[in-house]
């Protein structure tokens, strides 16, 4: 049996008239590195919402680690850990308060806490820092915390919203390798990026969002094959372009676009069924 | 995929199980819960506490100038007491109600940072989360009492100090703003942004403080407004607080019954923002 940790089966969520999120499925392998990519306000961080139990699906069903994210929210809960998108620990409070915070609001014994939460700061090398406050940290430390603040209580699946934006290269890079770290630990970690480049050196596999619906997914090998090869090599960013039409840029052939459209459905039941 | 139902990693079990099977288990884990919440403000607060003092303002104005003038022309019935003894309890309600106020903006902000939304992806009680917000305006209120004790010395204010009274005023400051605290976190949660909540805000102070026996009796209220005022938590704080501050300080409805009053406004609120709080987030 495969292991699968999480579950997604037509997941849909509508704001009034507008569909954040229409219909997507999807499932993830323990120890996976899963990548939710697309452009801005296609639906990445509303999956992610609902995901974290932050947001009831409007229809559609999602599972982690075999608890249904409706029914068994607080089980849920108890078994992810979660980056928003924004940097969002407490700049007045120090790096080893936030960590602290967060290891009694998830229950880690009293005898543990402060040896797990200055090994979690020096894994991140963060120990210089770890008595100041938060507010004096550069943009890539504060992500390095937030990361340790939610894997502190070992989640089996790790949620990262846009970790890497408004990074500089360098504190990119380091962010991506503690993931890596994490993953090859055993912890699921489900990304979302519209940085196409960071998606296709780091994820196992990508779901290329558009519109709330997934256009295309595989790994990222595997979707680069899947387009036609004319010479130059592949990207993330042509396989992009190809699923999901020309619409990375406005379009001004919205029949040509239909037609993209028509192609890809035509190729990814093909897919399916082979 | 069925017989991975409910399975945890090793090492989690034992924690979840502590605090899932029995409700004790859970009463417990609510209280923890609330505590860890409170904790972060007394950290906050230990590391910049100028905020404090700069809150001194304000109810210095109140006592010092509109207090000390009102005392002189003796407008006001305020029976056996002066009047700068009779509105030093209004005004410290006052400024705890202003403090806490202020919360509602406060949780705007960590929406927008996204400080709300880790605390609701983690485990921790909806309830506990409110509570303890409510509790940390509690413990920001109580420094307000001694601003407001050192003015009533500087102006001869005659203060109780028996033990008693002040656990009993310290109580009931924090019971105050842990209330309106959540009133605030209601409105934040319904109007959802900054621009919103400032008007409102402004809007529902100034009439929850005006319309109560703060700076002036009931007695003395057109009939229409003794109605308001008697529906107005912030009437029973003051009552609790006038009983207990004052030498000779007595309660117009009884202490039980204010701290009844109270009480049970507290735990309404509480349990309306506990249902409203996940969706500040979405």
């Amino acid at each position: 049996m495969s292991n699968l940790i999480l579950e997604v089966n037509d997941l849909t969520k509508k704001f009034g008239d507008l569909v954040a999120v229409n219909s997507i499925s999807f499932s993830v392998q323990a120890g996976e590195i899963f990548g939710l990519v697309g452009p801005n306000g296609a639906g990445k961080t509303t999956t992610v919402k609902m995901l974290t139990t932050l947001l009831p699906p409007t229809s559609g069903f999602a599972s982690v680690a075999g608890f249904d994210v409706t029914h068994h929210a607080r089980d849920v809960r108890r078994v992810i850990g979660y980056v928003p998108q924004l940097l969002s620990a407490d700049g007045s409070l120090t790096g080893y308060e936030n960590l602290l915070i967060f290891a009694k609001l998830y229950d880690i014994p009293s005898k543990e806490r402060e040896k797990l939460v200055r090994d979690s700061l020096h894994f991140m090398g963060l120990s210089d820092s770890a008595d100041k406050l938060v507010r004096s940290y550069s943009g890539g430390m504060i992500r390095r915390l937030e990361i340790a603040q939610a894997v502190l209580h070992k989640p089996r699946v790790l949620y990262l919203d846009e970790p890497t934006v408004g990074l500089d290269p360098v504190a990119r890079e380091a962010v991506w390798e503690y993931v890596g770290t994490l993953a090859k630990g055993g912890t699921t970690i489900v990304i979302t990026t519209h940085y196409m480049e960071e998606a296709d050196a780091m994820c196992g596999r990508v779901a290329i969002m558009n519109h709330g619906k997934i256009a295309a997914m595989g790994s990222p090998a595997d979707l680069k094959a899947s387009i036609p090869q004319n010479g130059e090599a592949a990207t993330l960013n042509k396989v992009f372009e190809y699923y999901v039409g020309d619409s990375l840029e406005p379009s001004d052939a919205e029949g040509s676009k239909k037609d993209f459209r028509d192609v890809s459905r035509t190729r990814r039941t093909a897919r399916r069924l082979g | 995929m069925s017989q991975e139902q409910g399975v945890l990693p090793a090492g989690l079990d034992n924690r979840a199980a502590g605090y899932q099977t029995s409700l004790l288990g859970g009463i417990a884990n609510f209280f923890t819960k609330t505590l860890v919440i409170a904790e972060l403000e007394v950290r906050k607060l230990r590391h910049d506490y100028t905020e404090l003092f700069t809150r001194a303002a304000q109810p210095a104005l109140w006592m010092l100038v509109f207090g000390e003038v009102f005392t002189r022309v003796r407008a006001i019935p305020t029976g056996k007491f002066r009047y700068i003894d009779f509105m030093a309890p209004g005004i410290l309600a006052q400024s705890v109600l202003f403090i806490a106020i202020f919360y509602g903006i406060a949780i705007i902000w960590e929406r927008d940072l996204g400080i709300v939304h880790k605390f609701l992806a983690s485990p921790t009680p909806r309830t506990a989360l409110v509570l303890g917000k409510a509790l940390s305006a509690g413990i920001r209120a109580v420094s307000q009492a001694v601003i407001i004790y050192a003015l009533s010395l500087l102006l001869g204010v005659r203060l109780s100090w028996s033990p008693l009274s002040i656990l009993g005023i310290i109580i009931v400051i924090v019971i105050g703003a842990a209330l309106f605290s959540t009133f605030s976190l209601i409105i934040a949660c319904i109007v959802k942004t900054r621009e919103r909540f400032m008007g409102i805000g402004q809007v529902l102070t100034m009439p929850l403080f005006l319309a109560s026996n703060a700076i002036y009796p009931i007695s003395i209220m057109p009939e229409w407004l003794k109605v308001i005022a008697h529906v107005n938590p912030l009437t029973y704080e003051v009552d609790a607080l006038r009983a207990m501050m004052l030498v000779g300080g007595t309660s117009l409805y009884g202490i039980p019954f204010d701290f009844a009053a109270l009480i049970l406004s507290m735990i309404i609120l509480v349990a309306i923002a506990a249902k409203l709080y996940p969706t500040v987030a979405r």
